[in-house]
Parts: structure tokens; C-alpha cells; sequence
């Protein structure tokens, strides 16, 4: 049943497309049909999987790359009023710059190679995990620092047997938000200025009018993100079982 | 073992106790009794040392408590339990904080466990117990480093009325068998009769010494005994004094 009605769903979505491009006469140009997506996908299939595990790549080592330093960044917040007080506001303006205005400036700084993308993807990311982990860790319950307290416990154990461990199902929803935008950050990137990825086949394929094409990448994004976010979902179940 | 000499505490302008004056006895169990925000918690915290008097002195063996120490367990409302741990890492949490090695206790642990009831769910998460089984570990938790002085919060008091009088009973059984000395926090008279030698009754606002009754009541000791009631009877006169 789980899978059963997501998968419905989806059917009827795809048969209500095909659906509408019969019934109105769309132009393929315009919206192309499932099949059609389908059969530009099987036309350059190799090509198109390259580009996505290019994409993949630039999504996951920026990911990897945000938990990284997002996390001890967090314990540094949280750690200290006098950080917290003068980083947390330059964080949350960070957050608030539409990342698709710094995505020129940081083509220019790192070229149009992978580096430019993993930083738009630390870029996008990092904010969740930091806000996510440094929350968590603060809401750890008062009876539990008392405990800790209460055994002389050094700060260093507070924090690691103690307020990290305890954020981490609420460092997860931080998580969850930053894998579906990673794969955005991404995109973006590879839109301002790239020579590989799904983002630059999708900006090719609207210079030469070619909808299938782009239709096919973005379906090949949407089963990346998706699946991203279910196998961080699937992480959680078996790391924290009592969550 | 205790010693409270001229013990107040302040928080800002609300003077939550006053000229506190007890000593606890080696192995001695007293409870403390009282209304609610009449300074009981304040009082164990400062035996702890989670708190400093605002005046007077705490002695805990013969020296000035000035931060919490390894010989002095607390036991809170709540089992205080990490999500994260099996039972057993739960009860062994203390000794790993200490830096001593997990493996030299892990036998005594099983033991603790034994003791109450909770043989065979070592490996356990909290969150696959009730919540008496879980109160039953944090008892272990604070039982693991053999402390000589072990204060109580309250308990008990998160519990149903039956796991209640199930944990007294035990806590009974447990320190017959390994005495302890024990400061007990409880505003239940019940709880108060069947397990201390002394009960202190405390007057709210702030938090005075009103009376200290004795029990001088052979042990094992039953809820529902004839001879509880009459000591029941007078503590229960007693908090009603203390309200007006």
C-alpha cells in the first residue's frame, strides 16, 4: 500500500499529461508528451546518465561538504554566546541573498568547472543543517544537562554524549531540507555557467527548442532528488530507531 | 555524612529556604516532606552542589560541597534516560563520564539490573519500556557508582499509582540490601512512612524546618501496616499546620 498509492498518483499525473497533449493538439515544442520524453531519453541515454551523475556528484560532494562545516559551525554557536552573537545574524543574511544572485559572481571567482557548483551547493545547503543542529542541540531537555551536571560531566561529553547525539533526529530534518536544495544549488550553478550537467542541458536544449530534451533531464533530476531524499529518510530509520 | 548548617537560599529576591540546620547520619534514610515550592528540590540540589547556598554551608563527609561529586548520585522526577542507549550503556553512563572502564562495572550492572527486575533487558532501547522500567534503570544508573550519598527527587511521583507503590517497595527491598545513605524527596506521605527514619516536614516560603519525625518502625515495613497510619496521621496534621 505504501508504494501502491504513490505510484497511482503518479500514473494519473502522466496519464492526464498524455492525456492533454492529445486532446488539445499541443505542439511538442510546447509540451511534449510522455512519449516523447521517453524517446528523447532513449535516443541519447548514455549521455543523458552522464550528465546526471555529474549533476549527482556536484549535489553530494556539496552536501557532504555542508554537513561538514555546518555542523561544527553549530557546535561553535552553540558553544558560545560571543560567536553565536556575531555570526548568527551574518548566517541568516547569507540565507537570505537569493542564492541565483551569487551564482555569477561565484562562476567567476571558481570557473566553470565542478568547484563553482559544490560551492552553490554548500551555499544552499548549509543554512538548514547549521539552524537544524544548533536548535536541536539547544532543546535537549533540562533534566538531562541537569544529569550531566549532576555526574560533573566536562563540556566536552555534555556535547558529545550528550546534546549532539540528542539534536541529530531534528539535525535530520535539517538534512532532508538540504538534499532536495542541493540538487537545486546544482542546477543553478551548471545554469549561470557550465559545459556539463542536467542544469546545462536544460539551458542548451531551450536555445535550440528542444522541450523533450530538457522534459527528459528535469524527469532525471526530480528521480535524483526523490531518491536522495528517500535513501536520507532510509538513513534515519536505521540509524535512530527511537526517534 | 550530611551536614546543613545555616543553610538559605536565595533566587534574585525570592527566598526560597531558611536557616536550615540537619545532619544525615551514615547510612540513614530521611525524607524531606513539604508542599509544593516549599524549597525541597533546592534543598537536594544544594547537597548535590548543582546550586551554592546563598548562606551557611553544606557538608557531605566531613567536607564543603562546592561542585557535584562522584560519591553523590541523584535521581530525578524523571528517568532522565538517553534515547539513544540501551539500558545497559544507560546504567554504565556515569562510569563512562567518570573515565573509568565500562568493563570492569559491566558485571556489576547486570547485577543492579537483576536486582530489579530488569534481567534480560540489557540490550533494551528506553523507548521499548514503561515507564516503571525505565524509573527501575535510572535507579541503576545511580546505584552503578557505588555512591555513599544518594539524593532523590521525587521519584516516583511521574508514575501510576500501582508501578508507585511497586518502586517504594523495591527502593525498600534495594536498600536493605545495599544501604545506603539516602535523602528522599517526596510529598507523599505514604512514601515518606514506609521507606525513612526520619522525616523532615518543611514549611513553604520560605522552606523552614518545621518538625523531624522519627520512625522507629522494624523493617521490612508494608504500605497499609496499622503502625504507618499512626505516623501518617501525624504528618498529615503536621502539612496541614504548615499550609495556614
Amino acid at each position: 500500500m505504501k508504494v501502491v498509492l504513490p505510484v497511482l498518483g503518479l500514473l494519473a499525473i502522466i496519464g492526464a499529461w498524455w492525456l492533454a497533449t492529445i486532446v488539445f493538439g499541443i505542439e511538442p515544442f510546447l509540451v511534449p508528451s510522455p512519449a516523447d520524453v521517453v524517446g528523447e531519453f532513449l535516443e541519447v541515454p548514455g549521455y543523458l546518465l552522464e550528465q546526471a551523475l555529474i549533476t549527482l556528484w556536484e549535489a553530494v560532494s556539496g552536501f557532504g561538504l555542508a554537513i561538514v562545516i555546518g555542523v561544527p559551525l553549530a557546535l561553535l554557536i552553540v558553544g558560545s554566546t560571543v560567536l553565536e552573537r556575531m555570526f548568527y545574524p551574518l548566517l541568516v543574511a547569507l540565507n537570505a541573498v537569493p542564492k541565483v544572485a551569487i551564482a555569477p559572481i561565484v562562476v567567476v571567482w571558481f570557473g566553470f568547472g565542478i568547484s563553482s557548483k559544490v560551492l552553490m551547493v554548500v551555499l544552499v545547503c548549509i543554512f538548514p543543517i547549521v539552524i537544524s543542529t544548533a536548535s536541536g542541540m539547544k532543546s535537549t531537555p533540562g533534566e538531562l544537562v541537569e544529569l550531566f551536571r549532576s555526574l560533573d560531566a566536562a563540556r566536552h561529553h555534555e556535547f558529545f554524549k550528550l546534546r549532539l547525539p540528542y539534536a541529530l533526529p531534528q539535525v535530520f530534518v535539517g538534512l532532508k531540507v538540504s538534499i532536495t536544495l542541493a540538487v537545486i544549488g546544482a542546477v543553478i550553478g551548471e545554469f549561470v555557467g557550465a559545459s556539463a550537467g542536467l542544469g546545462f542541458v536544460i539551458s542548451q536544449s531551450g536555445g535550440n527548442a528542444n522541450t523533450s530534451l530538457a522534459f527528459a533531464a528535469m524527469t532525471l533530476l526530480a528521480i535524483m532528488s526523490v531518491a536522495l531524499f528517500y535513501g536520507l529518510s532510509f538513513a534515519e530509520r536505521k540509524l535512530l530507531p527511537y526517534a | 555524612m550530611i551536614s546543613l548548617h545555616g543553610v538559605s537560599h536565595t533566587f534574585g529576591n525570592v527566598e526560597a529556604l531558611a536557616g536550615i540546620d540537619l545532619e544525615v547520619g551514615e547510612h540513614e534514610f530521611v525524607a524531606v516532606i513539604g508542599r509544593s515550592g516549599c524549597g525541597k528540590s533546592t534543598l537536594l540540589r544544594l547537597i548535590a552542589g548543582l546550586l551554592t547556598p546563598s548562606e551557611g554551608q553544606v557538608l557531605v563527609a566531613g567536607d564543603r560541597v562546592a561542585k557535584p561529586r562522584r560519591d553523590v548520585s541523584f535521581m530525578f522526577q524523571q528517568p532522565a534516560l538517553l534515547p539513544w542507549r540501551s539500558v545497559l550503556s544507560n546504567v554504565l553512563l556515569p562510569i563512562e563520564i567518570f573515565g573509568f572502564t565500562r568493563r570492569e562495572y559491566r558485571d556489576r550492572a547486570h547485577e543492579l539490573l537483576d536486582l530489579v527486575g530488569l534481567g534480560g533487558f540489557e540490550k533494551r532501547l528506553p523507548h521499548e519500556l514503561s515507564g516503571g522500567m525505565r524509573q527501575r534503570v535510572s535507579l541503576c544508573r545511580s546505584l552503578i557508582q557505588s555512591p555513599r550519598v544518594m539524593l532523590m527527587d521525587e521519584p516516583f511521583s511521574a508514575l501510576d499509582a500501582i508501578t508507585r507503590t511497586e518502586l517504594s517497595e523495591e527502593l525498600q527491598r534495594v536498600q536493605l540490601e545495599l544501604p545506603r545513605t539516602v535523602v528522599f524527596v517526596t510529598h507523599s506521605i505514604d512514601e515518606a512512612v514506609l521507606l525513612a527514619d526520619r522525616i523532615v516536614v518543611l514549611s513553604p516560603r520560605p522552606g523552614r524546618i518545621h518538625k523531624i519525625v522519627d520512625v522507629d518502625l522494624p523493617r521490612p515495613r508494608a504500605l497499609g501496616q496499622v503502625e504507618l497510619d499512626q505516623v501518617s496521621r501525624e504528618l498529615r496534621g503536621l502539612l496541614a499546620e504548615v499550609t495556614a
